[in-house]
């Protein structure tokens, strides 16, 4: 029976811990033992509450009070305060025109978003199998194992659900793919390879509620017969597998899982196994042949995995975040769920919002919300005063979107069109100090270095194409470069084995789609207009604003700054590493960052390849 | 586990435990805790309501706290909020009187008046 009369939910996501979240917990324990008031206090880690920015965060029980950027000076205010006084800390709050909002209620950030498979995560703790099952948890499995499986899969199928991990391919159809396949022994898998840059969602679905995927993995087993199952996590996600492996123990520990489920026929077993956090084991075949302990690569299809799969039998293939749909699904109903979103993409749709957007973190909202609307409602726009420029989905298979694309509503078919795609949910923003030949360069690096290497068209063909950026972003670019990497990025999307190889080069061509001046920018006029690319752009010197300090020359590394008091500075050009020292000290700001290659530094190098002519 | 029954009972024990996150709970027991309630014994009035509500299972009550409420001559003043019902303030409580408001109150559902100094409209 407890006696506690505070709920004190702290942020334990892994944004969160890195921010200090821990620390905060043990100075809380201390400091309520010293008030003596520990037993009258519940303090619960959970999962990731979303708002990764204002980390840690921590929402405070029967009040609802959230408090933000909590450091581990403040807990004794907090407790001293509103704990033994009851005077919630309003300098904690979120503030916004001079007021503190107080619950998560009245903060904008939480107002756009509509949350299905995060419903309890932030809320409840993930390692207690008690408190997912007192929100409702495991009720839709008993209610599905009541009907056939059949009904199941038509369930599924007339909520509209398709795939989140990216493709988007309609999951009740896939469902029924295995349930029609033949063979004495199927196989689940939950797909939590999430290895795009700036993504997080599956790995704070599977940290802060992963009863909830265990449950939809074990309602999609009832629904296609399979018996056992796998979850595939990639071993840089220690807590996701820390979490999941506990939420196992606690369903067998409880009866929910084994054999004869709820006094059923239905028998399951699930376990988990960890990927060395390969990229391409996000695709299905790959993943299947590392989970059987075999390399990495993909096979092409088909067979699909559905036909043969793990140890050739007919496998289902889900993403986290589809399973973490699917007990919401069976318990609110498929007209619930099918009135969100739009004609085609129905429901709602994790993100993890990133880069140079205030409010970064982890937001769920419906489909067919605009770009506008999760970028600077639920995004809170860009931080401090520059421009939005760019905002590429989907990681590296996806691509870029513009200005012009604001009003563009985010479903998989007016993505795709667009030249993005959905994706497995990752948002990362850019403002106007982006080169996108850069951006394009840094995702394909990535591919490049990502590539199994099995097929010809990703291994050589990638690379051929990273070695063409790479020469353009050196000012060694050459006309008919940007219609090479056309070619190139067109033939790889259609010669590719796997999904990697096939959608590796569409930063590349929606770059250079919306912005193909710059591109030509860096080849024709050897110019960096974002001032990015070191070797096209160049430092200089304000003559007239110079005061003569003299400070920039003493902090220049390689002494290429001279000049008097008299005479002002001056920077030898061709020497300059551009490391950016001689403009952070300048007490007047008299040195600026131009775009282009400085003239002599043009003439050395025109001068070199001379010298090497005559050689 | 066997059946959904079982699921059902579980959950039911579960909510219980949950219930300060819940807002959906039949009574709300707020005590007053500004400085001058709490130099007034408010923490020892709300013990013993965390205490009685504990030993009684009463698992539909939750008991928290507030700042200053202005009745300074008659701290530690006690808020009792039920659903559907007008609040009743309680006030000069002390430890015994708390328990006898749980008892008469919470329990049989009388609010006692000899301890009442408002009611809400």
């Amino acid at each position: 029976m407890p006696t506690k009369r505070i709920d004190l939910l702290i942020c334990c996501g892994s944004g969160c811990v890195s921010a200090g979240a821990l620390r905060i917990k043990e100075r809380m324990i201390e400091v309520l033992h010293q008030n003596n008031i520990s037993d009258e206090i519940n303090i619960i880690e959970t999962g990731c509450m979303g708002p990764c920015d204002f980390g840690p965060v921590m929402m405070v029980y029967p009040e609802g009070i959230f408090y933000k950027k909590v450091v581990p000076e403040d807990v004794e205010e907090i407790v001293n305060e509103h704990f033994i006084k009851g005077r919630p800390v309003k300098r904690l709050m979120q503030q916004e025109d001079d007021k503190a909002l107080a619950t998560k209620e009245e903060i904008p950030f939480y107002q756009k978003q509509v949350k299905v498979a995060l419903e309890n995560c932030g809320y409840l703790n993930p390692e207690k199998i008690e408190e997912y099952i007192a929100l409702g948890g495991y009720e839709a499995l008993g209610n599905a194992l009541n009907g056939t499986p059949e009904e199941a899969i038509e369930v599924v199928k007339r909520s509209g659900l398709r795939g989140r991990g990216g493709a988007g391919f309609p999951t009740g159809m896939k469902w029924q793919f295995v349930r029609n396949a033949k063979g004495d022994q199927k196989y689940v898998v939950c797909n939590a390879d999430e290895g795009d840059p700036g993504a997080f969602m599956d790995r704070s679905l599977l940290e802060g509620d992963p009863h909830r995927v265990l449950e939809g993995m074990m309602l999609a087993a009832y629904a296609v017969g399979a018996s056992e199952g796998y979850f595939y996590i990639r071993a840089e996600y220690p807590l996701a597998i820390k979490r999941i492996k506990l939420a196992i123990e606690q369903a067998k520990e409880f009866g929910l899982m084994g054999n004869n489920i709820l006094g059923t026929d239905f028998c399951f077993d699930a376990q988990v196994r960890t990927g060395a956090g390969a990229f391409v084991c996000g695709e299905e075949t790959a993943l299947i042949a590392s989970i059987m302990g075999r390399r990495g690569q993909p096979l092409p299809k088909p067979p699909y995995p559905a036909n043969e799969g793990l140890w050739s039998k007919p496998t289902l293939v889900n993403n986290v975040e589809t399973l973490g749909n699917l007990a919401t699904i069976f318990l609110k109903g498929t007209d619930w769920f099918a009135s969100m979103g739009t004609e085609t993409s129905k429901g709602t749709k994790v993100f993890a919002l990133t880069g140079d957007i205030q409010n970064t973190g982890l937001v769920e909202v419906p489909m067919g919300i605009t770009i506008k609307d999760l970028i600077f409602e639920v995004g809170g726009g860009i931080v401090g005063d520059h421009k939005f420029k760019a905002v590429q989905l989907g990681g590296p298979s996806g691509g870029c979107l513009t200005n012009d694309h604001l009003d563009v509503k985010v479903d998989y078919e007016t993505l795709k069109e667009k030249g993005a795609m959905m994706g497995s949910g990752g948002v990362i923003v850019m403002n106007d100090t982006n080169c996108m030949v850069n951006i394009a360069k840094f995702f394909l690096d990535f591919s490049v270095d990502e590539s199994c290497g099995k097929c010809a068209p990703c291994r050589i063909g990638l690379r051929q194409m990273y070695e063409i950026l790479e020469r353009i972003t050196k000012g060694k670019g050459k006309p008919g470069d940007i219609d090479e990497l056309i070619t190139l990025g067109n033939s790889i999307k259609q010669l590719s084995l796997c999904g990697l190889g096939q959608s590796a080069p569409n930063p590349v061509l929606s770059t250079i789609k919306y912005f193909r001046e710059e591109y030509e920018a860096h080849i024709n006029e050897q110019a960096c207009p974002a001032k990015v690319c070191l070797d096209l752009m160049h430092f200089n010197i304000n003559k007239d604003k110079c005061i003569g300090c003299s400070l920039c020359a003493r902090r220049c590394p390689v002494s290429c700054i001279s000049g008097s008091r008299q005479d002002k500075y001056t920077i030898t050009q061709v020497d300059c590493v551009k490391c950016g020292n001689c403009l952070e000290v300048c007490p007047v700001k008299a040195i600026t960052k131009e775009s282009g290659m400085h003239d002599d530094m043009k003439k050395k190098l025109q001068d070199l390849a001379q010298e090497a002519l005559e050689y | 586990m066997k059946t959904l029954a079982d699921l059902k009972a579980i959950r039911e024990k579960a909510q219980q435990e949950m219930k300060l996150r819940n807002s959906n709970v039949r009574v709300k027991v707020i005590v007053g805790m500004g400085t001058s309630g709490i130099a007034m014994g408010a923490r020892d009035v709300m013990k013993a309501f965390l205490d009685e509500v504990a030993t009684r299972s009463l698992t539909d009550v939750v008991v928290t706290q507030t700042g200053e409420k202005g009745f300074s001559s008659m701290e530690p003043v006690v808020d009792v909020i039920e659903e559907g019902k007008p609040g009743v303030t309680y006030g000069n409580m002390t430890a015994d009187k708390a328990r006898k408001v749980v008892v008469e109150h919470l329990v049989n559902g009388n609010p006692v008046k000899e301890f009442i100094i408002s009611t809400e409209k």
